[in-house]
């Protein structure tokens, strides 16, 4: 068993426990789930344990979030259940095989879509009881979004792109300030369709994180790109979440990119099936698929 | 600019060719209505004005002589603001030049050249001068026909002495606005003048003095026209008159109300039917724009656009498309209505009839646009609005086909694939080809309603004036002549056919319903003047008996075998019960024809008449026009062949400046509808044509689907066109069923064709452009993209 964010508050296990945790913080001790079919480690809640690192900000808080869709005459349960935090300031990895459930997770999170059941928080505010302009607003306010075929739009020039969002910000940094961090600027006038795949997904980190976002979404982001342009963009994610410390969430069924991650939270099926926290990332250009 | 708003400026340029196939539908609906409108309110406000600055009366009334000791107990009609009394005589008119005679309708003006009542405007020369005998003043229409100037001069036949008249001015008057005569469907300014003259004349010619056969009211405010118009008849009747009417009854002033009402109807038929159009256009267009832009929208409001925002965005998008097409329009709409304006000078005749900007038709139709093109894209913009930006963020789910119904039923392999492609497409999107197909037959539909016009005009000249009426002249005698003078007639040389009639006033009764109408009697079996049915059989004149006519039968609610009551208003006014023997098909006034011997008998008269019929050797027709001219009984000579003529320069002329518009206007909705529906076919299909590009097809194999899809839809929907058309007219014709004229439906096999052909080129235009497109179809790029 990997140690994960919950055991440096004393609570070795899995995300089971994690979600235990959550749910019964002044109990010591858990029952067994079987209903996730997966063995169950009990653990125990000691807060004064957590006196050893100082107490980190928790940004999301997710509690049991399921989500079913209709396709159709089927019902697909992209997520069966998962519980899961994540911190101010940290580099996660979400990775899974397609199909694993985290594109939707990570929709969850933005307050693109909302869980069947289950909670979610963003700090002290509970997405999973906003309304559609609430939601609307928390995006607006708070998140970027990086997407893996980059939407941008195909008629507004690079700069354009990042001044959509700057328009509607409240404290935006300059567009031009936002291409310089992705190394775009001498770029600035050129539609997508005159960018490369790797410049195109630059261009959308940059009108991510131009409104300054306090979390920074990233779904499959490289998987579009080739290697040498992957590692490209992983870096600047990287340096946004080193330089401006967004909380940043990166999706990807490429494992190679875990190893960049603070913490790596790996998905199959629906549900968490193990959580890695990395004593030693690697930066980007060190990565090798 | 916000970067949303050039976003769209961007979206716009990209779609530009779209963009202007609907501005173009908008403009034309818009165009048609703002002209209409503007139109209107310049003929309405040149008939207001001209009615109330020259004191148009509002109750008429002929008879044969009134004494004018008469004239102050017609004052003392409750009612009754002003009288004026006056001497009209219809003359033969001698015009230089002109071997044909005309009529000249003499209107007595006082001693003094002042009128009380229907005053004059003079647009050229002057006005009569006190004393001066030998003067006229003209109707500019007449005079301008002729290109007389003041100082000319026309004689006329007064009495059968000859008369030279120097006309010294123009003029124009409300009462005859438009110069058509009475019993005439059609105006002729080269064969009628009317002619204002000292009344002092007009009483020595025609032994009038202190007496008057034509009297004009105008009545106070809050007057009881009809019970004014029936004191008005009790006092005339002794007198030959033959019943008092009101404006509704002018002629002038029903031609000008008939196409105030005309204009009404194309402001209201015009955008109903392009802007429908329009809203179907903006429809496929916008929801294809929305449905390609699904990731854009989910990108928008995964960073915090809200969805107001994004539908306020595509909202925007139409608005753009719409206001411009309403400007386009309206501009266009007022150099139609300035062109308009200036056709109407040919037919009515207003001192001022003055281009008008109607600033309420230009804020309707942007109201009206803005409503059909929100409306119309309601739909799309509510999926943009409510597009959950997670779902956005997958591709679209493939659109899920079936074997269609055609293919259930013919063995597998009878259709070649890309037939079969081109019927599942269709059959996926039932509506929305539908829809396209609704919007082809439109066009071919409009076409057809400003084209078939002229063949119900050929027809109804055809059947009236050919098949019914087959003589060459029509002469009226100013008082009913002896039947000697049918002798006379048909000896004059070069008459090779003579009929006479017999024509008085009537007013016929039924139930309740009653109509004042003319009464002719014919010969049992006319050869000249006949009456037909409806499929075309001539009537033989029963010996007792009425036929009315199907205009006059309807207004009376009568049918075959009806006895209805007949009042003769002149002589001695006998009464009769007649039974109705015969429908008459015809397409003008309201008439009714007996025996003639029955009306003799009637009317307690020997054998006379009041005009005859002649069929003419074309050799001796001068001959035959100079000696009715020196003949003292004949009142006027009409020559059907100048009517017809007179007739097919004028109306015929701006029927073919009307038909080439709307020529225009159905190749911009075919190619509106048709370069629309291909656009989008491509686009939605250009990856599945790319692939079959890719794996070998060949150009033309691929553009057979997206054009075999526009083909089919072009072919089934001429059929549907010509229903609609067909329907459309029948709809028409409805609207302009008057007294005065009725317009039968004739529909030609050419103008059926003519639309089909004028859309079949419209389609392969449309295609060909699309083709080009395909031609263009970078097969890497677009697979390469992400649907």
């Amino acid at each position: 068993m990997t140690s994960d964010g919950i055991s440096n508050n004393g609570l070795a296990g899995s995300r089971f426990a994690m979600e235990y945790r959550l749910n019964h913080l002044d109990v010591v001790g858990s029952t067994s789930q079987s209903t996730f079919g997966i063995p169950v480690q009990t653990g125990f809640i000691d807060k004064n344990m957590s006196t050893e690192n100082p107490p980190r900000t928790t940004v999301f808080r997710a509690v049991d979030i399921a989500k079913i869709y209709q396709m159709g005459e089927v019902n697909v349960h992209a997520l069966r259940g998962v519980s899961l935090e994540l911190y101010e300031h940290e580099f996660v990895v979400l990775l899974g095989a397609s199909g694993s459930g985290k594109s939707t997770l990570l929709n969850i999170l933005g307050g693109l879509d909302v869980p069947t059941t289950g909670t979610v928080h963003y700090l002290d505010r509970e997405l999973t009881a906003s309304d559609e302009s609430a939601l609307t607003r928390y995006r607006r306010e708070n998140v970027g979004f990086v997407f893996q075929f980059y939407n941008l739009i195909p008629s507004l020039t690079a700069r354009e792109n990042v001044e959509l969002i700057t328009e509607i910000a409240r404290d935006p940094m300059d567009p031009m300030a936002a291409l310089d961090l992705v190394k775009l600027k001498d770029r600035a006038n050129h539609f997508p369709a005159q960018l490369s795949g790797g410049e195109q997904q630059r261009v959308a980190i940059a009108r991510a994180i131009a409104k300054k976002p306090k979390v920074l979404l990233c779904d499959e982001p490289t998987g579009a790109l080739d290697v040498e342009t992957g590692i490209v963009v992983l870096e600047a994610i990287a340096r946004i979440n080193h330089e401006l410390g967004t909380t940043t969430a990166v999706i990807t069924h490429n494992a190679a990119i875990a190893r960049m991650a603070d913490r790596v939270i790996s998905l199959s099926n629906g549900q968490i099936s193990g959580v890695h926290e990395n004593a030693s990332k690697i930066s980007a250009n060190e990565l090798e698929w | 600019m916000r970067n949303l708003d050039r976003k769209l400026v961007r979206d716009l340029t990209r779609m530009k060719g779209q963009m202007i196939a609907i501005v173009m539908v908008i403009a034309a609906g818009v165009g048609t209505f703002v002209m209409s409108m503007c139109a209107y309110a310049s003929l309405s406000d040149g008939k207001q004005s001209f009615y109330r600055d020259f004191r148009f009366a509002d109750v008429f009334a002929s008879a044969r002589r009134c004494p004018d000791s008469l004239i102050p107990r017609i004052r003392e009609i409750p009612g009754v603001a002003t009288v004026e009394t006056r001497l009209v005589y219809n003359v033969l008119l001698n015009v230089p030049g002109m071997t044909e005679p005309a009529t000249a309708r003499l209107i007595s003006v006082p001693d003094s050249g002042e009128t009380e009542l229907n005053n004059v405007y003079i647009s050229r020369g002057r006005m009569l001068e006190p004393g001066n005998l030998g003067e006229v003043v003209v109707s500019e229409m007449f005079a301008e026909a002729h290109g007389f100037n003041p100082g000319d001069s026309v004689s006329v036949i007064i009495n059968g002495r000859l008369r030279e008249l120097k006309m010294v001015g123009n003029v124009l008057t409300p009462e005859y606005v438009i110069q058509i005569q009475g019993g005439s469907m059609l105006p002729d300014k080269k064969r009628f003048g009317i002619f204002w003259i000292n009344e002092r004349e007009l009483e020595a010619a025609f032994d009038m003095s202190g007496a008057f056969n034509s009297v004009s009211l105008k009545l106070g405010h809050g007057a009881n026209v009809q019970e004014v118009i029936e004191q008005l008849d009790q006092l005339l009747e002794p007198y030959g008159s033959i019943g008092a009417f009101d404006r509704s009854q002018q002629l002038s002033h029903q031609y000008v109300t008939d196409e105030l009402f005309q204009l009404k109807t194309m402001a209201t038929i015009a955008p109903i039917i392009f802007l429908s159009v329009a809203a179907f256009l903006l429809n496929i267009v916008v929801s294809r724009i929305i449905s390609q832009q699904r990731e854009q929208i989910a990108a928008l409001k995964a960073f915090g656009y809200t969805n107001y925002e994004v539908g306020f965005h595509y909202l925007n998008l139409v608005l753009v498309i719409s206001v411009t097409g309403t400007i386009v329009g309206t501009l266009f709409g007022f150099w139609m209505a300035v062109n308009l304006t200036e056709m109407y000078q040919e037919f009515y005749k207003f001192p001022q009839l003055a281009f008008q900007v109607n600033t309420a038709a230009v804020l309707w139709a942007l109201l009206l646009t803005t409503f059909a093109a929100v409306v119309g894209t309601w739909l799309a913009v509510r999926k943009a609005i409510h597009l959950p930006p997670a779902e956005a963020m997958r591709p679209e789910p493939p659109p899920s086909y079936r074997p269609t119904i055609v293919e259930r039923y013919l063995p597998a392999g009878m259709l070649p694939a890309e037939l079969r492609m081109i019927i599942r497409n269709i059959e996926r999107k039932p509506i929305k080809s539908f829809v396209s197909i609704l919007g082809i037959a439109v066009a071919v539909s409009v076409l057809i309603l400003g084209s078939f016009s002229l063949d119900s005009l050929n027809y109804l000249i055809n059947f009236q004036f050919r098949k019914a009426q087959r003589q060459d002249l029509t002469v009226t005698f100013v008082e009913p002549a002896t039947s000697s003078v049918m002798y006379e007639m048909s000896g004059l040389p070069g008459v090779l056919e003579s009929e006479t009639m017999r024509a008085v006033a009537a007013r016929i009764r039924f139930q309740h319903r009653s109509r004042r109408v003319g009464i002719m009697g014919l010969e049992s079996e006319p050869q000249l003047f006949r009456l037909l049915t409806e499929d075309e059989q001539p009537i033989r004149v029963p010996q007792h008996g009425i036929m009315l006519n199907s205009k006059l039968a309807e207004l009376l609610g009568t049918r075959l075998g009806d006895r209805v009551t007949v009042e003769i208003l002149e002589d001695k006014q006998p009464v009769a019960q007649v039974e109705v023997t015969s429908i008459v098909n015809e397409f003008g006034g309201i008439n009714a024809y007996m025996d003639k011997l029955q009306l003799h008998k009637l009317l307690k008269e020997s054998q006379v008449a009041s005009g005859a019929f002649l069929r003419v050797d074309p050799n001796y027709i001068e001959d035959v026009f100079q000696n009715l001219e020196s003949r003292p009984g004949v009142g006027s000579v009409s020559i059907k062949n100048a009517t017809i003529q007179s007739f097919k320069e004028t109306i015929a002329e701006n029927m073919l400046t009307m038909r080439s518009f709307n020529i225009l206007f159905a190749a911009v909705i075919a190619i509106g509808v048709v370069y629309n529906s291909a656009r989008i076919s491509l686009s939605e299909q250009s990856r599945d044509l790319a692939t079959m590009r890719v794996i070998g097809f060949t150009r033309t194999e691929v553009s057979t689907i997206l054009l075999g899809e526009i083909t089919l839809f072009t072919i089934l929907a001429i059929p549907l066109g010509w229903l609609i058309g067909y329907g459309l007219a029948a709809l028409m014709i409805l609207g302009l069923d008057t007294e005065n004229y009725r317009i039968p439906l004739v529909v030609s096999r050419s103008t059926f064709a003519f639309a089909s052909v004028v859309v079949v080129l419209a389609t392969f235009f449309s295609a060909l452009v699309v083709q080009r497109r395909i031609s263009k179809l970078d097969l890497v790029s677009v697979l390469k993209t992400r649907e």
